[in-house]
């Protein structure tokens, strides 16, 4: 399976994903760079975390709509498989790739901590190698996580499964709506979440508890 | 050459914590009677336009592609 890494200048997590996929597949993703218009045939798109264009107008806004998105929107329509981590997950937002919006810390505080996360539906590419249910650690450090969608949003993503990871046991660290951490498309082939389960792979990290994401959308045997 | 004032607000039932510091930091001034507070942004924009229609159509489509998410912001145009 292969994978790519979109980059864009503010992202700083960059070099992390391209360190986690190339442990976790055995071979270093491509790369594409915000003007490239065509993306690699592969099999999974990774958005990493940072501060796209300094977070000018709004967090993500000014990355998702740069050409390289638009190349991004289509392979998503292909069916591949796109996972946008931190600032990834504002900028499929903010490309409509993935609905509602991620506000400003409820605390206004940039947190960088370790939170729980409950896998809320197991029953997807990126959460199959997951029990339901299953509580796991993530690193997570934003000063705009809080997930905001309008209550017929909120109840579509809550009914048709799309809520995949909850913040839990109280560790919500940005206020956001129902603890939602991470959400997927309707297709199911499009992910978002602010924690950063890159940063969590191996032993070294302290812990491997965000290896299964990886290794279930790149069908890698644990 | 046209000048418009743009203005980005958060739309009704939207959380909005930094206008709610900014109340808190209010009334900690002393000014009394402070109601809710909720913070926005303003754009400038000058359009090399003659035709104030045509200059209103684009610029509405500029908060619609860019500078305002409609998810959770409202906007205003006015040309001045």
């Amino acid at each position: 399976m292969k994978s790519a890494v979109v980059l864009l200048p503010g992202l700083n997590r960059d070099r992390d994903m391209i360190a986690a996929l190339t442990k976790i597949s055995g071979q270093a993703p491509a790369t594409v760079w915000q003007t490239d218009t065509e993306i690699p045939d592969v099999d999974l798109i990774t958005i990493p975390g940072g501060f796209s264009f300094g977070d000018y107008l709004r967090c993500g806004a000014i990355a998702a709509r740069m050409p390289v998105m638009r190349a991004v929107a289509e392979k998503a329509a292909k069916g591949v498989m796109v996972i946008g981590v931190c600032n990834g997950f504002q900028i499929l937002v903010e490309a409509g790739l993935l609905p509602g919006a991620l506000m400003r810390n409820s605390s206004l505080k940039f947190v960088c901590r370790q939170v729980k996360l409950q896998i809320t539906n197991a029953n997807t590419m990126f959460t199959r190698r997951y029990q339901p249910g299953q509580i796991i650690r993530s690193p997570v450090a934003h000063h705009d996580g809080n997930y905001f969608a309008d209550a017929d949003t909120l109840a579509r993503l809550e009914g048709e499964g799309q809520v995949v990871f909850r913040y839990a046991e109280g560790t919500n660290p940005n206020g956001s709506i129902n603890d939602i951490a991470g959400i997927v498309s309707k297709q199911g082939n499009v992910l978002g979440l602010m924690p950063h389960p890159e940063n969590l792979i191996e032993a070294a990290h302290g812990g491997n508890d965000g290896r299964a994401l990886f290794e279930g959308a790149l069908g890698i045997a644990a | 050459m046209i000048k418009a004032r743009i203005t980005v607000t958060l739309k009704n039932g939207v959380l909005d914590p930094q206008g709610k510091a900014i109340e808190h930091a209010l009334s900690g001034l002393g000014f009394d009677g402070v109601g809710a507070v909720r913070q926005g942004k303003v754009f400038d924009v000058e359009l090399a336009e003659s035709d104030k229609a045509k200059a209103e159509a684009d610029l509405k489509a500029m908060c619609d592609k860019l500078l305002a998410n409609t998810v959770i912001e409202n906007y205003s145009v006015t040309l001045t």
